[in-house]
């Protein structure tokens, strides 16, 4: 197995983009990456996207983007895991590099979200639950995060302001961010007195719609080396699953398919927890980035929501979460997600992350997780 | 939204709570499955659900899904069955005040939604405090 | 002797004042309540439907008779608001009860004695030797026009019962039908809601088939009405089951624990049926009881019971019929009630 790094990363701002289809969308991020890696031919390309199909009819994206981006007849690959389709899509790039089989991969996420209306947008983002037993019965995906919520309030103790505190602290982040597509401030009482979703969750607990696509390009460290790239080495990689309902999990508070992920990532990284400088996590819901702090192992079971609520998690904190904006601030195109939080740890390891900088990073990791908790990719890199 | 056919065959489910269980180790499941999840046993027995239980979470759904709007609000939670099983499932028949994480249910047969003004009308379970 | 061996009903927890109806058409609620002696009626959720109050009741009647399902050989739902026009109640029931394959099922329509059609064929099955157990139910969410007489009164119930030869709850005594072509009350095909002859419901309609189902039973059985413990007829409002009982010469107290209409409303094809229910609730061994259906178009379906020793057994086993009634009930407003009754028209 070879090391492989990022050496090229492209993202444009990311909204409700009217004027641009999937396709223009995929191919204008695409070719950012191309342009910031300097080259200008792959071997091969990954797409996560979530649901194509349900939001623009398309399917065989695979073979459209890569037409499109102009690089057929490269062997192209959609990859599906709901919301961890970029995670997985990137994974996927990163072990063909690694084992020789290709040297320059083109790894991108596109989801374009609102040409469908808001009905058909939820019924899309439903198919990532079981579809006979949680979605036969109405429930939503805030639903599912609300019924994770309440749980986790009743077995811990966790309180409506600690969960407002993470859509607060990403918006702060977020606002520093030129590409997110909510790039302002939000406050407790904003959080608290927005529309209810599913109780719990109000509609800024909540991610919203995008538009938007990210890509990078990955390629064995050697080769970086001798472009003069610096090099952003992936160290560590996770992916597990978990049982798709919510119902069928032992302990409805604890992310175990996270868990899984993050274990891996940290065996195959030779990393623990308190050497993670910064990550970026799949904050769809408050809920979820307090979940996901203790099941990466980042704080104690049932202590994710004061960890936020003592600042532990802010961008001078000492355990920096979602400097981009997470989610929540910067968007959620479903299959774009993970490889955005790629390009923000990218970015923070070679120091270009401007006002959203954390200090001295080293060692970043990412956390992309699919549907209630189902399936999780993450990664671990380093600055070499 | 189901086609007739996947509706069809999720009835035992649906209107009997017809499960299975593990020869092995007897872990019960529901729906259905070929192989136990637990400890990957393959040989399975037929089982009902106990259909009395206790309420492990909810919410209320405000935004519903398109063929739930008028039924919204609506509560939805999970319940652990006297067997262990757990579902989710409506909770009816019960004020938002009174809903609580360990209010006592049973299972109770009621309409699930329509598929608009002609198509089949989707039967299932709900959660009615018991 | 074949007869009753389980019994089970079920009623939606919604209800809806006569005032709160009152209040929105401008009528005058006392004089309604007076004249209808009526007070409330059920109202179903938009979940609940003939088929899902059926499925319940039903599971409440096989609680009583303690039988397995698979051996119920026939599944009757009689209903003017079966949920399809085109597709049968029963085999969802039958499905939901456990009794699927080998089994009848038909959906019996008569305005509101369906269901004691249903149960006639039903009991007859069972006397004919030609099933083990046969199901009857008699469930209705019917409309009334908005601001029409009717409204004040279409309520929502079930009832069920199982018949069958062994440990029978009450035996099955007689039964006798009296049917004429009346047109008193009718629904076209693809009109919404139904429409009624006014007063002609009453004399030539309601009260000559019931008194001609209550004699011709009585007779045939060398009975009169001081031999019957109890007597149930149909309910359209609380007054027209005490006027026909006293052309019948029956008493108050043999109709009032059957009396349900003053706070259920008139449940149609539930509605005798669920009088049955509650009296076999509160009846002795011993026990005769008399039930006259009534159904427009026109006719009545009548049957003498004989309450056994079981009833105390079984009685417990399932939720009381006023015990539905009474207990654990939700008061709607007119505009909520409108919205589940589906008779706001909203964009497609």
């Amino acid at each position: 197995m070879r090391d492989v790094a990022v050496i090229g990363t492209g993202m444009t701002k990311w909204g409700e983009l009217w004027e641009k289809s999937l396709r223009t969308i995929f191919v204008e991020t695409a070719l950012l990456a191309l342009n910031d890696a300097g080259v200008d031919r792959i071997d091969s390309m990954y797409v996560g996207s979530m649901s194509s199909g349900i939001f623009v009819g398309q399917e065989h994206i695979a073979s459209l983007l890569a037409d499109y981006l102009g690089q057929a007849p490269v062997p192209s690959t959609r990859v599906e895991t709901a919301c961890a389709s970029g995670g997985l899509a990137f994974r996927l790039g990163f072990m063909e590099v690694a084992s020789g089989m290709s040297d320059v991969v083109l790894v991108g996420g596109i989801e374009k979200m609102t040409d469908v209306n808001g009905y058909e947008a939820t019924y899309a983002l439903g198919t990532a639950a079981d579809q006979e037993y949680e979605g036969y019965h109405g429930i939503t995906f805030p639903g599912l995060y609300a019924l994770i919520a309440r749980a986790h309030m009743e077995k811990y103790g966790t309180t409506r302001k600690q969960m407002a505190m993470v859509a607060v602290k990403n918006h702060k982040n977020g606002a520093k961010n030129p590409l997110a597509q909510f790039p302002f401030e939000v406050t407790v009482e904003d959080v608290l007195n927005s529309v209810m979703v599913a109780d719990p969750l109000r509609i800024l607990d909540c991610s919203p719609i995008t538009d938007g696509a990210a890509a990078v390009i990955i390629c064995p460290v050697e080769m970086a080396k001798k472009m003069g790239k610096p090099v952003v080495k992936i160290i560590g990689s996770g992916h597990a699953t978990d049982r798709i309902a919510l119902s069928s999990r032992k302990d409805i508070t604890w992310l175990e398919a996270t868990y899984q992920a993050g274990k891996r990532a940290y065996e195959t990284a030779g990393k623990s927890p308190d050497e993670i400088d910064v990550l970026e996590v799949h904050d769809c819901f408050t809920i979820a980035e307090i979940c996901v702090m203790e099941a990466l192992g980042m704080v104690e079971k049932g202590q994710g929501g004061k960890a936020v609520e003592d600042g532990l998690t802010a961008l001078e904190g000492k355990i920096p979460i979602n400097a981009s904006g997470g989610l929540k601030s910067k968007g959620h195109p479903v299959g774009a997600t993970g490889v955005a939080q790629i390009i923000e740890i990218v970015k923070q390891l070679r120091g270009e992350a401007d006002s959203r900088q954390v200090k001295d990073a080293r060692v970043g990791m990412t956390q992309n997780m699919g549907g209630s908790g189902g399936s999780t990719v993450v990664h671990i890199f380093e600055r070499e | 939204m189901p086609t007739p056919s996947r509706y069809w065959r999720e009835i035992p489910q649906r209107y009997r709570f017809e499960a299975n269980q593990c020869k092995k180790c007897g872990l019960k499941f529901f729906p259905p499955r070929l192989i136990c999840p637990e400890c990957k046993g393959q040989e399975l027995e037929e089982a009902k659900l106990a259909e009395k239980g206790k309420i492990l979470t909810y919410t209320i759904i405000r935004v519903p899904p398109h063929q739930f709007v008028d039924q919204a609000p609506f509560a939805v939670g999970i319940a652990e069955l006297e067997d262990g099983v757990k579902l989710t499932g409506q909770i009816v028949d019960c004020e938002f005040e009174d809903l609580k994480v360990g209010m006592p249910v049973r299972l109770e047969f009621r309409k699930i939604f329509q598929e608009g003004e002609s198509g089949i009308l989707c039967y299932g379970y709900k959660f009615v405090p018991d | 002797m074949e007869g009753i061996i389980g019994y089970g009903a079920y009623i939606p927890r919604n209800r809806i004042k006569v005032e709160e109806i009152a209040k929105v058409w401008g009528a005058d609620a006392p004089s309604y309540k007076r004249g209808l002696m009526l007070e409330e009626k059920s109202v179903p959720s938009p979940d609940q439907d003939t088929i899902t109050m059926s499925v319940e009741a039903s599971k409440s009647a096989l609680k009583r008779a303690k039988i397995d399902p698979a051996e119920i050989g026939a599944v009757y739902v009689g209903s003017e608001s079966h949920p399809y026009a085109v597709k049968p109640s029963g085999t969802v029931l039958a499905e939901a009860l456990g009794a699927t394959p080998e089994v009848h099922t038909a959906d019996f329509e008569f305005a509101c004695k369906a269901g004691t059609e249903g149960m006639f064929v039903a009991l007859s099955l069972v006397k004919a030797g030609e099933v083990k157990y046969g199901l009857a139910v008699g469930a209705d969410t019917s409309q009334g026009a908005p601001g029409d007489a009717l409204e004040y009164s279409a309520a929502a119930g079930a009832a069920a019962f199982i018949f069958g030869k062994e440990n029978v709850v009450a035996k099955a005594i007689k039964t006798y039908s009296y049917m004429t072509d009346t047109p008193d009350f009718w629904r076209r095909e693809y009109q919404y809601y139904p429409q009624h002859g006014g007063r002609f419901t009453g004399e030539p309609a309601y009260f000559k088939h019931i008194v001609g189902a209550g004699r011709g039973i009585m007779e045939k059985a060398g009975m009169k009405p001081a031999d019957f413990k109890y007597v149930i007829f149909h309910q359209p409002n609380g007054k027209f089951p005490f006027r026909v009982g006293k052309m019948l010469g029956f008493e108050k107290a043999q109709i009032e624990p059957g009396w349900l209409v003053n706070r259920l409303g008139n449940t149609y094809s539930g509605s005798s049926p669920m009088g049955l229910t509650a009296t076999l609730d509160v009846s002795q061994p011993g026990d005769m009881i008399l039930i006259v259906s009534y159904g427009s178009g026109a006719g009545s379906d009548a049957f003498i019971f004989e309450v056994t020793e079981r009833i105390d057994e079984v009685r417990d086993l399932a939720p009381r019929t006023r015990d539905l009634l009474d207990k654990n009930k939700k008061y709607l407003e007119y505009g909520e009630y409108a919205k589940f009754r589906h008779k706001i028209r909203k964009a497609d």
